[in-house]
């Protein structure tokens, strides 16, 4: 069975739909790479997958819960379905560790000393565990998208969404974080990466799905799609990028 | 006869001041809890808990305060319920005060970036643990420095309690008006007792300001 189901969804914002009519099975264990133009949904579908953005149609499952039902769903969905964003959204007034700790002990229930066990796990995984008392304004861009990723995965999800998360990086910054997630991918962790690193989408993606005007307009296996792709659009984009 | 009454003026005054210190403590402790709660209201996003929010705070906002201290005095009696002076002064100015802070806190908590909500809500936090955890501690730093200078707005707006009998400062300032026919010196001196209440509130919350436009 899918981890998420995503079946003809359709969205629109006034006049204008962004989504017309996506479907995409992810399944668990895998690495979906979601590239294409900015403006072709890409952003916007990974939103509705944890029900930052609603739909007007189509079904969304992650984790066998559907994505547009009750308030009360959308919170036990979003315990098993993480998401890191492209502007980190760190919150600034705790630590690293404190950013960490807080959707366990507070949604979770999880006690202090506990969280702060899983606190140093997680923050060790990313590789910052000397970091664990700083604030997010000490930190570097790199560390805090890591700070980010470590406060995802301490609530154990089965999915982790990212959002162009190296985007609103340095050059120079951006491999620690790539780095992190091909760990994850490693060790098993499903991904949806929506991301403009096209080497990261071929060597780490097992799927790719490229996405045009609101709906997937190819999608196969990220080495054989580069190699050589079908659409004359993939093409184009393709070597746009170079 | 002068020097003496100059005294007994002061004494009065100063006794009178008591009252206009507790009447704003009253209302602006009393304000804030309200306007706590009316912020969850307000910013909850839920349409039938905004709406009606929204009018209290029109509504406040949008008729003078006197109006307000009348409607609570003289209209509750209507009722058949006594209303103390006191009760009445209470009351308005502590819900008078509510919807200010509620309007002045929304902008403190609209100031928050939505990658703020969006990340916590990302985590399963609901809006109750979003706003304690995460928007709040944000905004309260950005509310203090506006906060402290309503409550300037607050001390002054106590002086309108005398209207309905309520003895405070400036009522006592009439009442002893009445008796020395000395209106200048009397004023003078509420106004000067009024200004050392509030000119280190306001003081305070310009440093405030500074220092938060520094930390930026």
């Amino acid at each position: 069975m899918s981890l998420v189901s995503i079946r003809d969804v359709r969205k629109s914002y006034g006049t204008v739909e962004v989504l017309k009519g996506v479907s995409l099975e992810v399944a668990k264990g895998d690495v979906v790479a979601i590239i294409g133009r900015s403006g072709s949904g890409k952003s916007t579908l990974l939103r509705c997958i944890n029900g930052l953005e609603t739909y007007q149609s189509g079904v969304i499952l992650a984790d066998g819960i559907e994505v547009g039902g009750l308030q009360a769903n959308l919170r036990e969905l979003r315990r098993h379905v993480g998401m890191v964003f492209q502007q980190f959204n760190l919150f600034p007034h705790l630590t690293a560790a404190e950013n960490v700790m807080l959707a366990p002990t507070v949604v979770n229930k999880t006690p202090k000393k506990e969280a702060r066990e899983l606190a140093a796990e997680v923050l060790a995984k990313v590789g910052l565990s000397e970091k664990m008392d700083a604030y997010p304004s000490q930190l570097s861009g790199g560390q805090q998208q890591r700070v980010a990723i470590a406060r995802s995965l301490a609530m154990r999800p089965k999915v982790l969404l990212c959002d162009e998360i190296t985007s609103a990086l340095d050059p120079e910054l951006v491999n620690e974080v790539l780095r992190v997630v091909e760990q994850l991918a490693k060790e098993g962790m499903t991904l949806i990466l929506v991301t403009h690193e096209m080497r990261f989408a071929r060597d780490v993606g097992t799927h790719l799905v490229f996405m045009h005007h609101g709906k997937v307009h190819e999608t196969g296996k990220p080495k054989e799609v580069f190699a050589a792709p079908r659409t004359p659009e993939l093409q184009q984009f393709v070597s746009g990028i170079g | 006869m002068s020097d003496f009454s100059l005294w007994i003026i002061v004494k009065n005054l100063l006794w009178a001041t008591q009252w206009t210190i507790i009447l704003s403590l009253i209302a602006f402790i009393g304000g804030g809890i309200v306007g706590l709660i009316l912020l969850f209201l307000r910013t909850s996003q839920v349409k039938w808990l905004e709406v009606p929010t929204k009018l209290y705070i029109e509504f406040f906002q949008g008729t003078p305060l006197l109006m307000q201290l009348f409607l609570f005095f003289f209209g509750v009696a209507l009722f058949g319920l006594e209303v103390s002076p006191w009760m009445a002064a209470g009351l308005a100015l502590t819900l008078w005060t509510s919807a200010f802070l509620t309007e002045i806190w929304r902008g403190c908590v609209e100031a928050i970036p939505k990658g703020q909500w969006e990340a916590s809500a990302s985590v399963a936090m609901n809006y109750v643990e979003q706003m304690r955890y995460v928007i709040l501690p944000q905004a309260m730093r950005i509310a203090i420095a506006p906060t402290v200078g309503f409550s300037v707005q607050v001390i002054k707006g106590t002086a309108l309690a005398s209207i309905i009998g309520f003895v405070e400062l400036t009522k006592a300032g009439t009442m002893i008006n009445n008796a020395t026919f000395r209106p200048f010196l009397v004023y003078s001196l509420v106004a000067l007792i009024y200004f050392c209440l509030c000119f280190p509130l306001s003081w305070y919350a310009k440093r405030l300001e500074g220092k938060l436009n520094v930390a930026r």
